[in-house]
C-alpha cells in the first residue's frame, strides 16, 4: 500500500499540491482524476520520487520514501515499474532489448533466462514477433504495451501509469485499460494510474482520486463516481456531452 | 549576473560530473555503452578526420613553399613547418575544434531528446544512476578514441602535403628532410595529451547541455549549439594554458 501524508508541492513559491492525503491500495486499480494541469503529473512525479514534497510524508507499506537515504531509494526504486505518457522507450534498442534491460541490470540471471523473462512479459501484453523491432516501427499502442512489458519485467510491487491511454484510439485505450487491470489483479500489485480518460474511471477505476487546482477535492470509486454531489467533480465528468445524456436518462428513468 | 549564472552553471557541471564518475553499476551493461560510443564517437569520425586532414596538410605545404620558402631558406622549410603546424596544433586543438561540432552536436541531442522523451526519467525511475549510465561510456569512449584519431589526422596531413608533389609544389625528397628534420618526438605525445584534454571537455560539455534540456525539440537544438560554441571556447582557453604547460 501506498500512503500519501498532507502533502504539498510548489514551484517558485507557486502551491502545486496542497494537503493532499490519500492510501493507495494493493491488488487494486488507484487512479488520480483531473483535468489537465490540476496537478495530477506533479503527484505523481513526487510519488515515484522525481520530485521532493515541499511537505508531506510519502509511506510505501509504511517506509518513508521522502526520508530514505539514496541507497534506500535506489533499491526501492527496484520495487517500481513505470509507464510513461509517452512509453519512453530507447529509441537504440529492439523491443526485446527494451524489455531485458531492467533484467540487465538488476537481475542476476543467465543471458537465456533474461531472454526467457522478457519474451514471457512480451507474450504477456500480446505482443509475441514484435521482438526485433525498433521503437519507431511499431504503433503506440505497440510501444505502450512494450513500456507494460519493461515495466513488469522485475514483478514490481508498485506500477505507476502516466496518462496510458493518451493519444491512443477509444478500442486501443481499453485494451491498454485491460491490460494494466489484469496485471495488477494477477500480481497484487500496488497501481497507480493517472488519466482524465472517463472510459477508463469507468472501466477499471476501483479507487479513485479527484484532484482539482492542487487540492483533494473528491475520494470513491467507479460506482459512487456517477452519483457524486461534488460540483466541481461534477463538471469535470459531465463536460462530455455522452456522460451528461447517461445521467440525465438516468434521473429521468 | 552574468557571472552569478556562470558559476551556477559550473556549479551544476561539477555536481553531474561526481554522479557521472561513480563506478557503473553493472560492469557487462557499461562495456556494452563503452563499446558503442567507441564505434559512433571515435570510428565514425575517422572519416572526417582523415579527409580533412589531408586537404590541410596538403594546403599547408602549398602556402608555405609558395609564400615562406624563398631562395634565402633552406630547402626542407615546407616540410618542417608543415609537421610543426600538424603537430603542434592542427591534429590536436583544430582537429578537436571540427570533433567538438560533429561529437558535441551529437551528444548533446541524443541526450537532450532522451530528456525530453522522458527516457531519462524512465531510467531514474528504474533506480539507474542515469548520469553514469548514459554520460561515462561517452566519455571514456571519446578519451580512448582520440589518441588514434590524432595519429590519424598526423598520417593523413603528411599523405596530403606528400600529394602536393604529384602537382610538382615541392619534390619529395625535400618533404621526407623537412619532415624530419629536428624531430622532437615529444610534440606528439603533448598532441595526443592536449586533445585527451580535449575530449574529455567535449564529451562532458555535450552531455551536460544534453542533460539538463527542459521543454521540446527547439530546446534540443538550442542545447546543441550551446554545446558546440561552450566547448568550442573552453577548447580554445585550454589550449593556452596547455600549450604554455607542456611546450
Amino acid at each position: 500500500m501506498i500512503e500519501v501524508q498532507h502533502l504539498y508541492k510548489s514551484f517558485d513559491g507557486r502551491d502545486v499540491l496542497m494537503d493532499i492525503n490519500m492510501q493507495f491500495r494493493d491488488g487494486q486499480t488507484n487512479l488520480i482524476i483531473g483535468q489537465s494541469g490540476s496537478g495530477k503529473t506533479v503527484l505523481m512525479k513526487n510519488i515515484v520520487g522525481l520530485f521532493t514534497p515541499t511537505k508531506g510524508k510519502i509511506l510505501y507499506d509504511g517506509r518513508d520514501f521522502v526520508t530514505m537515504t539514496k541507497r534506500e531509494r535506489v533499491m526501492m526504486r527496484r520495487e517500481m515499474g513505470m509507464i510513461f505518457q509517452s512509453a519512453a522507450l530507447f529509441d537504440s534498442m529492439t523491443v526485446l532489448e527494451n524489455v531485458m534491460f531492467p533484467l540487465d541490470m538488476f537481475s542476476d540471471m543467465n543471458q537465456a533466462d533474461r531472454v526467457r523473462r522478457a519474451r514471457f512479459c512480451l507474450e504477456r501484453v500480446n505482443l509475441k514477433g514484435a521482438e526485433e523491432k525498433m521503437p519507431g516501427e511499431i504503433s503506440g499502442g505497440m510501444q505502450k504495451r512494450v513500456a507494460i512489458a519493461r515495466a513488469i519485467a522485475l514483478n514490481p510491487k508498485y506500477l505507476f501509469c502516466d496518462e496510458p491511454n493518451s493519444g491512443l484510439d477509444p478500442k486501443t485505450s481499453l485494451v491498454i485499460d485491460d491490460l494494466i487491470s489484469g496485471i495488477t489483479h494477477e500480481y497484487g500489485m500496488t497501481t497507480i494510474i493517472n488519466t482524465h480518460d472517463m472510459n477508463s474511471v469507468l472501466g477499471i477505476g476501483e479507487s479513485i482520486l479527484f484532484i482539482c487546482d492542487g487540492r483533494k477535492e473528491w475520494e470513491g470509486s467507479k460506482d459512487q463516481i456517477m452519483g457524486s454531489t461534488n460540483e466541481k467533480l461534477n463538471s469535470f465528468i459531465f463536460a462530455s456531452d455522452l456522460l451528461r445524456k447517461v445521467k440525465e436518462e438516468q434521473m429521468s428513468g | 549576473m552574468f557571472i552569478t549564472k556562470w558559476l551556477a552553471a559550473f556549479g551544476r557541471y561539477l555536481q553531474l560530473m561526481g554522479r557521472v564518475l561513480s563506478l557503473p553499476e553493472r560492469w557487462r551493461m557499461f562495456y556494452r555503452q563503452y563499446v558503442r560510443e567507441m564505434a559512433s564517437l571515435g570510428v565514425d569520425s575517422i572519416g572526417i578526420v582523415l579527409l580533412i586532414s589531408f586537404f590541410i596538410g596538403a594546403v599547408i605545404c602549398i602556402q608555405i613553399k609558395l609564400n615562406i620558402q624563398s631562395a634565402w631558406m633552406p630547402t626542407f622549410t615546407t616540410g618542417y613547418v608543415t609537421r610543426e603546424i600538424m603537430l603542434l596544433e592542427f591534429s590536436s586543438s583544430i582537429m578537436c575544434l571540427i570533433l567538438a561540432g560533429k561529437v558535441g552536436s551529437n551528444i548533446a541531442s541524443e541526450i537532450g531528446t532522451m530528456r525530453v522523451t522522458q527516457q531519462i526519467d524512465a531510467l531514474e525511475i528504474m533506480g539507474v544512476n542515469s548520469a553514469s549510465f548514459l554520460i561515462l561510456p561517452k566519455v571514456i569512449g571519446m578519451m580512448t578514441m582520440i589518441p588514434f584519431l590524432v595519429v590519424f589526422s598526423i598520417v593523413a596531413g603528411f599523405v596530403g602535403a606528400y600529394a602536393t608533389s604529384i602537382a610538382g609544389i615541392i619534390t619529395p625528397d625535400d618533404l621526407t628532410v623537412g619532415l624530419l628534420h629536428d624531430f622532437t618526438p615529444w610534440f606528439v605525445y603533448a598532441s595526443i595529451i592536449k586533445s585527451t584534454v580535449f575530449a574529455f571537455i567535449i564529451s562532458s560539455v555535450a552531455s551536460y547541455h544534453g542533460y539538463f534540456v527542459e521543454g521540446g525539440s527547439f530546446d534540443v537544438g538550442k542545447a546543441s549549439t550551446n554545446a558546440v560554441v561552450s566547448s568550442s571556447m573552453l577548447i580554445l582557453f585550454s589550449d593556452i594554458f596547455l600549450t604554455s604547460l607542456l611546450a
